[in-house]
């Protein structure tokens, strides 16, 4: 039996036909959309290297059925920067030196895109390590992912500020 | 994973009847039972994907003051609910202090409340488990248990409930409302969960096709807010289960206890309510003599159920500090770690 | 051709020009927008899935497989299991060569460890091929399993690490304790530990006829590459490598594991393109772990606090099946002068995948056992623990009597105490409280490491158009070999960066050995090097030889190179552009290669280690027992730092791993049936985000003229030592409760507390 599910991934629609209602979100944007920048690490929600933004909010796409998400609003690190322009979360994690072998930093980048957004942490370096303990660095970049956070945190606040003004 | 059938109902009626057959399973986020099916630890021939049903992701509060909490309300929203976090803050700070902030996205009151245990034997298909198939033994017992039961247990089964926003929530008198074959009926929390005795394989009284649809936190809750924490001591400082957790609120008056609520978590088969240290603490100043006494009193039926002797110690000073941090009153924003012992992160040391 | 005397005085490679330079790394931006590839993201057309069955039992065979309930299941291709399989051309458990690891490739139905696998199920999807592995519901036979350090008779293996004697003594330890004013005796243990990369091991492997087209994240491209050939009977020039990125490695992705064998085989079986992705729990047998250690130290000091003996024995495991010793003793031969020094080691088998390499093998379960013991010692002499290790700081190698090529540990101690403040530090324990009254404790661990260099060649080019190449097989496992060694591969040839084309991770570039011991920069750095002096001297050759150019005649002066000029060393106004040589020569480029390898000249003659201080405080909640690090300060001195932003960020990750050593990380298996309960990333807990507190490191300036040509010592394992015993030194220091299991528990603290 075969399931037919729409979704719109980095802003682009996206009708695919399931064969299999197995499938995760992460497999199907992996092994069937061949957007192969989410990861996997565990496969189990134990890591965090396949964070996408799903209707906006950071989910683990491992533990998610495809066939359940009929509709959502899929975003990946494939869709964040414009072009040649990074996404400023993407450029504070090259200057801060926010990762080192790379594999689990679109699940951190993903992670911290959604992480401003819910505007718990704010600037706060202990909520910022806090809010970002769901993505596991085996490399041990956490200082740099903070740093990178703060600063992207901190161009974030200044653009809101100007336009307020 | 099992192949399986997924059906999409409209109505909850629907669902019921679709869950209601043998094999078949409720399909919500998904964070745990997907985990499970991977782990071939469950293997549904059908799944009910509830996820779409209406009406099941709203919170009210209800004419009796009671606050009603749809299912399918994400364990985030709920927490970040600004109102909610004010009156039933040990109960934000409790969903804040488990799994990670994508889990919690994803995660649903109405899940959270079945969660299955952490317990490796259970996790593990080739090692005996009667939670997982009846009358198969336990390997738990003679095996690496540290982290398993010190309340409640069996020798059946020494696995304990992971869940930290249900010990706030039996502390508080929560109710659960449940879509059955037969409608609708309520259930008190704390009577969800069932002690493992001899039937471990029966973990909550549910019955089959029933759906929990709302969880109630009644009125009388809200008289508790200002003195309210919840605590958790871990293995690691966040994204980590519990070893033992505690819920403690208090409401105090003219300097005394006028009514105390205590739960533990990470001790048994179920979130546990002390009823008996709630007792104790009814009409004393709230004093460390006794919360110490409360601490006794709680963990009085407790023992080891291997290598885990500690934590009844434990549970004892956890029981003691959230308590004393209750009776220092409710913070005002959750700490930044939340429910964690180094939630005040201080600068000055003194030698 | 001119004299270009570059492995004594590199004139051309000028400190702060492209070496030196904190440069982000060159890779960023792939990695930042997803676009690195890593093996398992690699899709050709027709592949297929393949997914391992593996053993639940620790020790025993294989009775029966239900291969036909998993080819019944829709999408199934095939199913791979011993019956049913290509043929290697060799017998996998035939040892070629000391690098070469016995493997299961279902040669057998013989289990020697849980997790071992014993099948592959290939499928149309990835739905598919997992639940066909399940549908195979072994059957065993089980015999019992040996499990831990007392599994059985123990024996002293014939080498530990690679190729060290199991025993080594320097002086009379019995005498040098019997002479002893206070002594001490304590036995630490350390657990069996997982490398978990962040990428599970994976491959996607292609045959073309007798060509085979390999994905793989690998640390060692020609040991793999060598491997492969002689399994599979084919010449190394059918076989291609791609191991551009490696999400991790730690040593689990150095030497050609079964896994991976089994996805070419598997290819092969079904004619098509395989991937083969391990899962986690997978990763937690075949592909290699550090031994757990059981080490007893006893030391004596004389009553000025000065060592008379250090007596270090380390109890370790390896395999029923094959040799892999954690060499935790020798942690003691480098770093305490001591009367009398002995080191030794024993070992019992046990149902296990062989142990292997995991950053700092030995070094870093030696360091957490001696450094803990030192802080024991100097506590029973009644001294500061750096005052205790200033009085015991070694001006030689202790073991050897060797100088050092340098050792700047003096400045480490000085400046990392400096920064943290560690003059503030109460002797007792349990004397210092924070404002919320959690317990504070600061500790202290010396850290050390091997200079080590292995052998690679490089091939520099440099053409026509004023740009250059650097080829060599080199891996990027998150260290920064992409920025770090192209930043070397300029300055060899004289360019800018930018106008460097840098070529690594792929087999068919120049071997640059293997990306371990902390040794690739100063390895593979040496041959591009060496290349980029051959290629210059080439091209000066050209110059000089040539009278139309302003450098003829030049020499016996020597030239210099520099932003794409050759410049007559002893008169800058005379020079002559790159592409100006070659024009004129009417060459398109000139190329050469050049090579990297050890001295042994100065290998015998010097004792060659990066050292460090590691400085760390901790909190302990003084009832629930529960421990958080809160502020750790490193010093370390590793020669020449070639990009500091990336030595930063390497050190850090030591740090952690230190950490989570001492607090966290530990496989836990159930004895009776030998499988661990843990192998998974939610309970083998590695430190999350909310465990690290703020860092500091310091990179103490270090000049080393006989470790290599360009002084780099290695970074990338030192930063584990040193600061896994200061955090549990520090906890020792907050609670006045010393344990000397690890990781530290609760439970062990919380009785004492």
């Amino acid at each position: 039996m075969t399931h037919s599910i729409s979704l719109t991934v980095n802003g682009a629609r996206r009708d695919v036909v399931l064969d299999d209602p197995r499938v995760t979100l992460l497999d199907l944007l992996r092994e069937r959309l061949h957007l192969t920048g989410t990861k996997k690490g565990c496969d189990r929600g134990q890591c965090g290297a396949c964070t996408i933004l799903v209707d906006g909010k950071r989910i683990n796409s491992c533990l998610a059925l495809a066939i359940s998400h009929d509709g959502a609003d899929i975003l990946t690190i494939e869709g964040i920067a414009r072009g040649d322009q990074l996404h400023p979360v993407q450029a504070a994690f090259i200057a801060h030196d926010g990762f080192q072998c790379g594999f689990c930093t679109p699940g951190q980048i993903m992670s911290a895109i959604g992480m401003m957004q819910e505007a718990q942490a704010g600037n706060d370096p202990e909520r910022i390590r806090e809010c970002m303990s769901g993505n596991l660095c085996r490399c041990g970049a956490y200082a740099g992912i903070v740093d990178a956070v703060l600063e992207a945190q901190a161009g974030a606040d200044e653009s809101n500020q100007r336009r307020s003004a | 994973m099992k192949q399986f059938e997924y059906v999409r109902p409209a109505t909850v009626a629907e669902a019921v009847a679709a869950a209601a057959q043998p094999g078949a399973a409720y399909l919500a986020a998904g964070t745990n039972l997907l985990d499970l099916m991977k782990c071939n630890v469950s293997r549904p021939d059908r799944l009910v994907d509830v996820t779409h049903l209406d009406g099941l992701d709203r919170t009210e509060r209800l004419a009796d003051g009671s606050l009603r909490i749809g299912a399918l309300v994400s364990n985030a929203d709920l927490a970040h609910d600004a109102e909610f976090a004010k009156t039933f803050p040990a109960v934000a700070e409790a969903l804040l202090s488990g799994a990670s902030a994508q889990l919690r996205n994803a995660a649903t009151v109405g899940g959270n409340l079945l969660q299955r245990t952490r317990c490796a034997y259970f996790y593990d298909t080739a090692s005996r488990c009667n939670k997982r198939e009846a009358a198969s033994g336990c390997d738990a017992r003679d095996g690496v248990n540290r982290s398993h039961a010190v309340l409640g247990w069996s020798e059946s089964c020494i696995a304990t409930h992971p869940s930290d926003f249900c010990v706030p929530l039996v502390a508080l008198d929560a109710v659960v409302e449940i879509e059955g074959k037969n409608g609708r009926r309520e259930v008190a929390l704390e009577a969800l969960h069932r002690l493992p005795g001899d039937t471990p394989e029966h973990e909550s009284v549910l019955e089959p096709g029933d759906l929990i649809v709302a969880l109630r936190l009644p009125a009388a809750a809200r008289g508790l807010a200002a003195h309210a924490r919840y605590l958790k001591v871990r293995e690691r400082t966040s994204y980590a289960f519990a070893i033992v957790s505690a819920a403690a609120a208090l409401r105090i008056e003219n300097d005394k206890i006028a009514e105390a609520r205590l739960a533990l978590g990470g001790v048994a088969a179920k979130p546990w309510r002390a009823r008996a240290a709630e007792d104790v603490l009814k009409g004393l100043a709230p004093t460390a003599d006794a919360f110490q006494e409360a601490a006794s009193r709680a963990l009085t039926d407790a023992m080891p159920s291997g290598d885990n002797a500690y934590k009844i110690e434990l549970a004892r000073r956890i029981v003691v500090r959230a308590l004393s941090l209750a009776a220092a009153g409710t913070p005002a924003r959750i700490p930044a770690l939340p429910a964690s012992p180094f939630a005040s992160i201080s600068g000055a040391i003194h030698a | 051709m001119p004299e270009l005397n570059l492995t004594s005085a590199p004139a051309h490679l000028r400190h702060g020009s492209n070496i030196g330079q904190p440069l982000t790394r060159r890779d960023g931006v792939l990695k930042v927008k997803g676009q690195a590839t890593y093996a398992a993201d690699n899709h050709p057309p027709g592949m297929l899935f393949a997914v391992m069955a593996v053993s639940s039992i620790a020790h025993g065979r294989v009775t029966s497989l239900d291969v036909a309930a998993a080819r019944r299941h829709p999408g199934v291709v095939d199913v791979m299991t011993p019956d049913h399989k290509p043929q290697l051309a060799i017998d996998p458990e035939i040892k070629t060569n000391p690098f070469v690891f016995r493997m299961e490739v279902l040669q057998s139905n013989e289990i020697r460890y849980a997790n071992q696998p014993i099948a592959v199920v290939i499928a149309e999807t990835l739905e598919a091929a997992t639940e066909g592995a399940a549908l195979l519901a072994p059957r065993y036979e089980t015999l019992p399993a040996l499990v831990g350090l007392d599994a059985g008779e123990s024996y002293v293996p014939p080498v530990v690490g690679v190729g060290n004697p199991a025993e080594n003594h320097r002086g009379d330890v019995e005498a040098g304790l019997a002479a002893a004013d206070k002594r001490i005796e304590a036995t630490y243990e350390t657990p069996p530990q997982y490398h978990n990369a962040m990428e599970p091991h994976a491959i996607v492997a292609s045959w073309d006829g007798d060509g085979l087209q390999i994905d793989m994240p690998t640390q060692g491209l020609m040991l793999s590459l060598a491997r492969v050939a002689e399994l599979f009977g084919i010449p190394h020039d059918k076989i291609h490598i791609r191991s551009p990125f490696l999400g991790g490695g730690f040593g689990s992705k150095g030497l050609m594991a079964g896994p991976p064998v089994l996805g070419i085989m598997a290819a092969k079986l079904v004619g098509k393109p395989v991937k083969l992705v391990l899962r986690r729990e997978q990763m937690y047998g075949p592909v290699g772990h550090r031994a757990p250690t059981r080490q007893r130290l006893r030391i004596g000091a004389d009553a000025d606090g000065r060592l008379t003996a250090l007596d270090h024995h380390a109890r370790t495991v390896s395999s029923t099946f094959d040799d892999f010793y954690e060499p935790a003793a020798d942690a003691s031969h480098t770093l305490y002068a001591s009367t009398a020094i002995r080191t030794s080691h024993d070992a019992v088998r046990v149902n296990t995948g062989t142990p292997l390499f995991m950053r700092a093998p030995g070094e870093a379960t030696g360091s957490i056992a001696l450094e803990s013991a030192i802080d024991e010692m100097a506590w029973a002499c009644g001294m500061d623990p750096l005052a205790f290790r200033l009085k015991n700081y070694a001006e030689v190698e202790p073991i050897t009597g060797k100088p050092f090529s340098s050792k700047a540990l003096r400045a480490c101690y000085e400046q990392g105490a400096a920064r943290f403040g560690w003059a503030k530090r109460s002797l007792q324990p349990r004397q210092m409280r924070d404002d919320a009254g959690l317990l504070v404790g600061w500790g202290m661990g010396t850290a050390t490491f091997p200079a080590l260099m292995f052998q690679a060649e490089a091939r520099a080019a440099i053409r026509r158009d004023g740009t250059g190449a650097m080829e060599i097989g080199a891996h990027d496992m998150g260290q920064g070999a992409w920025t770090a060694l192209a930043q070397i591969a300029a300055d060899a040839v004289g360019l800018d960066i930018d106008r460097v084309t840098f070529k690594a991770g792929t087999s068919d570039l120049p071997d640059a050995g293997i990306a371990g011991g902390s040794a690739h920069t100063a390895t593979a750095g040496a041959a591009i090097h060496s290349a980029g002096a051959a290629v210059i001297a080439k091209l000066a050759d050209l110059a000089t030889n040539d009278e139309r150019s302003p450098l003829y005649g030049a020499g016996n002066a020597g030239v210099i190179a520099r932003d794409g000029r050759l410049i007559r060393r002893d008169d800058e106004s005379r020079s002559e552009s790159y592409p100006e040589i070659l024009a004129r020569a009417g060459l398109v480029e000139v190329e050469a290669r050049g090579t990297g390898a050890p001295n042994p000249a100065a290998m015998e003659e010097y004792a060659m280690h990066a050292h460090g201080a590691v400085f760390a405080e901790v909190k302990v909640d003084p009832e629930l027992g529960q421990v958080r690090v809160t502020r750790m300060v490193g010093a370390f001195a590793a020669g020449r730092i070639v990009n500091p932003h990336l030595v930063k960020s390497q050190l850090f990750g030591g740090m952690i791993w230190g950490m989570s050593f001492a607090l966290h990380e530990e496989a836990i298996t159930d004895r009776r049936s030998g499988r661990i309960m843990n192998a998974n990333l939610g309970e083998y807990q590695i430190p999350v985000n909310a465990d690290v507190p703020p860092l500091d490191v310091i990179t103490v300036e270090e000049r080393d003229p006989h470790v290599n040509a360009l002084g780099i010592k290695g970074v990338g394992e030192i930063g584990i030592t040193g600061s896994a015993g200061a955090v549990a030194n520090a906890v020792w220091h907050a609670t006045g409760v010393r344990v000397r299991r690890f990781p530290i528990r609760i439970e062990e603290l919380l009785t004492q507390l």
